[in-house]
């Protein structure tokens, strides 16, 4: 309700400042583009069918480079969380290239893969990889050593502790990492498209650039952010489901 | 095994313990010693930071001692196994799984049928008064519950040594007196060999075989006290308050000392 209220508060404002600036005149009316202006570039991309397509194309650059990434995270996460040598084997290597902002590495990625779906791809992967890596990893070291006493005691071999005590204690992290993961990828799919790319959101904003059309560029935006926390809020959905015991409470 | 004299279900030997600290070394436990029988309750009593949960510790292999060895039947001790339950004051359930799947998590483990498994949580889930909160989760229970669980779930796979951390210790009063009650009966119908660690007089006192007081930090055994009083005791009988007397004699010494 509150929520509702408040996105709705926004709008009117918006559409206040910028209807407001259309009547007076402060500054040229093309550079704040109005609702309606923004509602119609959407029909208008929606009716010829390039709104699906783009959405299409960044979706699966998403899907792609974060299946990769997972794989990878979970498997290096699991090695390093677990073997105490290769933690501390691959901890400094991780706490150097982690600070390096990923975008910094854009070009190189293009220099590598070209201008196609690989460079994307293997982009949004590299980029999710490292905090999801590092939230599995530090999920699995985190474990309760009493937890492990107690499963111990009552006749848990190494293998019982792996498979019924530091995998299920460290579910809620691992789930949590793959939810900002994915958050991430949304993010940076952006920046990707932005660096030459034929098709995609980031596309369709650049676009609204090179062709001066910013209800164009506002229309990428806001459709980014809604199918940002649309998914999110599926995937906290699934969280819950998942981790139904941690959200119970009350006697 | 030889029987006679070794006839002991736990044979602490020499026991010492020193934790590093700071560069040095800080004791803990000196020189322990200490056979327990089978079947018999027996209460590890002394002031805080005496080391009482850390001699308990070392028993249930979770600790190895700077010197001297724990022998279990015998045997000695090189780390946690089935046959030495553990009740931790802190409960310690395993938080994503259900009461009944935290009951049943040792015979699972031991490869226990799961028809059997289910007759044993049912069995010891009445025990504790837990029917009908099996297919809740930890979170959703109540401290006292917990350690019923935390009881039931070591009873379930049916160790025949139970070390308990004063598991009554976050407990109110009035739960706590309960719990005592239902370890007392569950004791006289399953005759475990019990290692109780408390800091409550009354509690070792209305439980126990035999107290053992220890001294302040670092550990040693002051005194050994047999409780020769009937299975089903009155905390106000008149023998139960003269050993309750006693045995705070002989603690105030020991406290007197860590506070001068």
């Amino acid at each position: 309700m509150i929520r509702s209220l408040a996105l709705l508060t926004a709008l009117a404002v918006w559409a206040a400042i910028s209807y407001g600036n259309r009547a007076l005149e402060v500054t040229n009316p093309v550079l704040l583009p109005t609702p309606g202006e923004v509602a119609a570039v959407t029909v208008a991309l929606a009716r010829d069918g390039s709104l699906a397509r783009n959405v299409l194309v960044s979706g699966i650059r998403v899907v792609e480079g974060f299946a990769i990434a997972v794989v990878f995270a979970l498997g290096l996460g699991l090695v390093v969380g677990l073997v105490t040598p290769f933690r501390l084997a691959v901890e400094p290597v991780v706490e150097f290239v982690r600070p390096i902002p990923p975008l910094a590495f854009l070009p190189m990625f293009l220099v590598w893969f070209g201008l196609g779906e690989t460079s994307k791809v293997a982009f949004i992967a590299y980029t999710t990889f490292f905090p999801m890596f590092i939230g599995i990893a530090a999920s699995l070291l985190r474990v309760d050593v009493m937890l492990l006493r107690a499963a111990a005691s009552l006749g848990a071999t190494r293998a019982d502790l792996l498979r019924r005590v530091v995998l299920p204690a460290a579910v809620p992290g691992i789930v949590v990492s793959l939810r900002l993961g994915f958050g991430l990828a949304l993010f940076v799919i952006v920046g990707a498209e932005f660096m030459g790319a034929d098709a995609g959101l980031g596309n369709l904003i650049m676009e609204g650039r090179t062709f001066f059309n910013p209800p164009q560029i506002v229309m990428g935006a806001l459709l980014l952010g809604i199918l940002g926390s649309l998914i999110n809020g599926l995937l906290l959905a699934l969280e819950r489901r998942a981790l139904r015991w941690r959200l119970t409470s009350g006697h | 095994m030889s029987k006679g004299s070794g006839s002991a279900r736990i044979q602490i030997e020499g026991v010492e313990k020193s934790f590093s600290l700071d560069g040095g070394s800080m004791a803990a436990l000196v020189d322990v010693n200490l056979e327990i029988q089978a079947g018999e309750l027996l209460c590890l009593l002394g002031p805080s930071g005496c080391g009482k949960s850390t001699l308990l510790n070392i028993v249930a292999g979770f600790l190895p001692p700077t010197r001297g060895r724990v022998l279990v039947d015998g045997t000695p001790v090189t780390g946690p196994g089935p046959e030495r339950g553990v009740v931790f004051q802190e409960y310690v359930l395993f938080p994503w799984l259900t009461v009944q799947e935290n009951i049943e998590f040792g015979p699972r483990l031991m490869g226990v049928p799961a028809a059997r498994r289910r007759e044993v949580v049912a069995r010891y889930l009445e025990m504790v008064g837990l029917s009908e909160h099996a297919a809740k989760f930890p979170l959703q229970l109540s401290g006292g519950m917990k350690q019923r669980v935390a009881i039931a779930r070591a009873l379930a796979n049916n160790p025949s040594i139970v070390l308990m951390d004063e598991p009554f210790g976050a407990l109110d009063a009035q739960t706590r007196e309960v719990m005592q009650e239902e370890l007392s009966r569950i004791q006289r119908l399953e005759h475990k060999t019990i290692v109780f660690v408390t800091h409550s007089i009354r509690e070792a006192v209305y439980l126990a075989d035999r107290v053992v007081v220890m001294t302040r930090s670092p550990g040693r055994i002051k005194e050994v006290f047999a409780i020769k009083l009937p299975a089903n005791r009155d905390r106000f009988a008149a023998e139960f308050t003269h050993y309750e007397s006693e045995i705070t004699q002989v603690v105030k010494e020991e406290v007197a000392k860590a506070h001068p």
